[in-house]
């Protein structure tokens, strides 16, 4: 089990998908993979198709339309799969609070393992939230272990 | 017995060729991260990758056709591993049967046919698209590489065995040290770099235009799968260039692995400057190159070679 974690850990793929973001968030998460953050050397790579991802990454606010992509997404993609919700749109929908085409919270249509608040998060905001994810992961099988 | 088992399953079979792969694909990955000034992942990464494949779920799409979609990802690793395994026990151990340079050319079409025939059984449009690229890419580079392999068969006095192929420039001189050699040489780095789906050739699963193309539909063990056969594939073309254009002899076992270890880094980090300065081609630019450059290329390289140039 503990291995099973760490090898999970170790070598995340990250899908990303922009639920109706101001497009501020996805550069962000473009930023992580560059010279200066250069989130490879963890193992993470940005993959482009749900089937091959271990996190899915939602910026953005999600409204009417995206929420059915959204979960139909989430349904698709191969279990475990880890779901974190980047910028303040996702985690607390934000300034669109209660404004026509939204729905609801993220959290109400799929489960969420970490937010990363700030709008846009900066990309160390956004390693930190990745490192909180494994923080979780690993914490998780140590209570499994006992 | 035991000797066969081991000469078959760990050395030089297939544990050491997936090792091997495995580390050149992480030099790729690393030559090219330090190209952009980054640090690039650690070397147990592609390891650690592969197990986490075998940890996750499959999916079979509900349109599949299931038999062929998941069949192809295995017919492909056991082609592969058949041509690891033979590669390298005729380079180390020089065990090596008649005509298996045929062999050998036939069994790395199988790779890119049954990723093509994957493919076509998900269904998925993107999928379709990376097929059709895969397939008009294949047209261009095999006929390629088959002119650069008759010049190393000229070369070695019209023999189809890769024993004598090696042998005879072992006797003389290695192939490379000749006009047609080098010929020879830089048309099957360019079919190893096409057959690799490394940069300027990768229009078959661009990222970023039709989100991994050939492989966009399979998840989990199945994907592992084709992860494998790329990695050993990683070993088994540089090995092939080796053992065809640039074998040299040395007495001493230890030199021998010091020669290939070098040769073989020394073909990744060519690969990957090639991979770093390129753009991806369009895939009328790349059939253009193979059909209207490298092709004149290799048939004057078959001309110079029956000259014994
Ligand atoms: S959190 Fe801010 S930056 Fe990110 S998508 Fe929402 S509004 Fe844009």
């Amino acid at each position: 089990m503990k291995l099973k974690e760490k090898i999970l850990t170790k070598s995340l793929w990250v899908y990303h998908l922009s639920a109706g973001s101001c497009n501020n968030c996805d550069i962000e998460i473009l930023d992580c993979l560059t010279p200066r953050f250069d989130i490879e050397r963890f193992g993470i790579q940005l993959v482009g198709s749900i089937r091959h991802a271990d996190v899915l990454l939602i910026t953005g606010a999600m409204n009417k339309k995206s929420a059915k992509i959204l979960k139909n997404l989430y349904e698709q993609a191969p279990k475990p799969i880890f779901v974190a919700a980047v910028g303040i749109c996702p985690c607390s929908q934000n300034m669109f609070k209660g404004s026509y085409p939204m729905l609801s919270a993220l959290d109400e249509i799929i489960p969420v393992d970490v937010y990363i608040p700030g709008c846009p998060p900066r990309p160390e905001a956004i390693i930190a939230g990745i490192a909180k994810l494994i923080n979780k992961l690993t914490a998780k099988d140590k209570k499994g272990q006992k | 017995m035991l000797k066969i088992v081991t000469q078959y399953l760990i050395f030089p079979g297939i544990i050491f060729s997936f090792f091997v792969g495995a580390m050149g694909f992480w030099l790729e990955r690393k030559f090219t991260a330090r190209f952009q000034y980054r640090v690039g992942p650690p070397w147990y990464q592609n390891f650690i990758d592969v197990m986490k494949l075998f940890l996750k779920e499959t999916i079979i799409p509900r349109n599949a056709a299931k038999t062929l979609f998941i069949t192809s990802p295995i017919i492909n690793l056991a082609a592969v591993i058949l041509v690891s395994v033979m590669l390298a026990n005729n380079y180390f151990l020089n065990i090596s049967f008649m005509g298996d340079v045929i062999v050998i050319l036939y069994l790395l079409v199988i790779p890119s046919l049954f990723t093509i025939l994957g493919a076509l059984s998900s269904k998925n449009p993107l999928a379709l698209v990376g097929a059709a690229r895969e397939t008009k890419l294949m047209l261009a580079y095999e006929f390629v590489f088959i002119t650069s392999l008759i010049i190393a068969i000229i070369k070695s006095g019209n023999s189809i065995m890769l024993a004598n192929i090696t042998a005879t420039q072992i006797l003389s001189k290695p192939n490379i040290a000749s006009a047609s050699g080098i010929i020879a040489f830089i048309l099957a780095l360019f079919y190893a770099q096409a057959k690799l789906c490394i940069v300027p050739f990768d229009m078959a699963e661009a990222e970023q235009e039709i989100m991994a193309g050939t492989v966009i539909e399979y998840s989990g063990p199945l994907l592992g799968f084709y992860k494998i056969s790329k990695l050993m594939l990683y070993f088994s073309l540089p090995l092939f260039i080796i053992s065809l254009f640039i074998k040299v002899h040395t007495q001493s076992t230890l030199l021998k692995y010091l020669i290939f270890f070098c040769l073989y880094i020394l073909i990744i980090f060519i690969m990957s400057v090639i991979k770093n300065i390129n753009p991806r081609m369009r895939i009328k630019d790349a059939l253009g190159f193979f059909w209207f450059w490298l092709l004149p290329l290799g048939i004057l390289g078959i001309v110079l070679a029956q000259f014994g140039l």
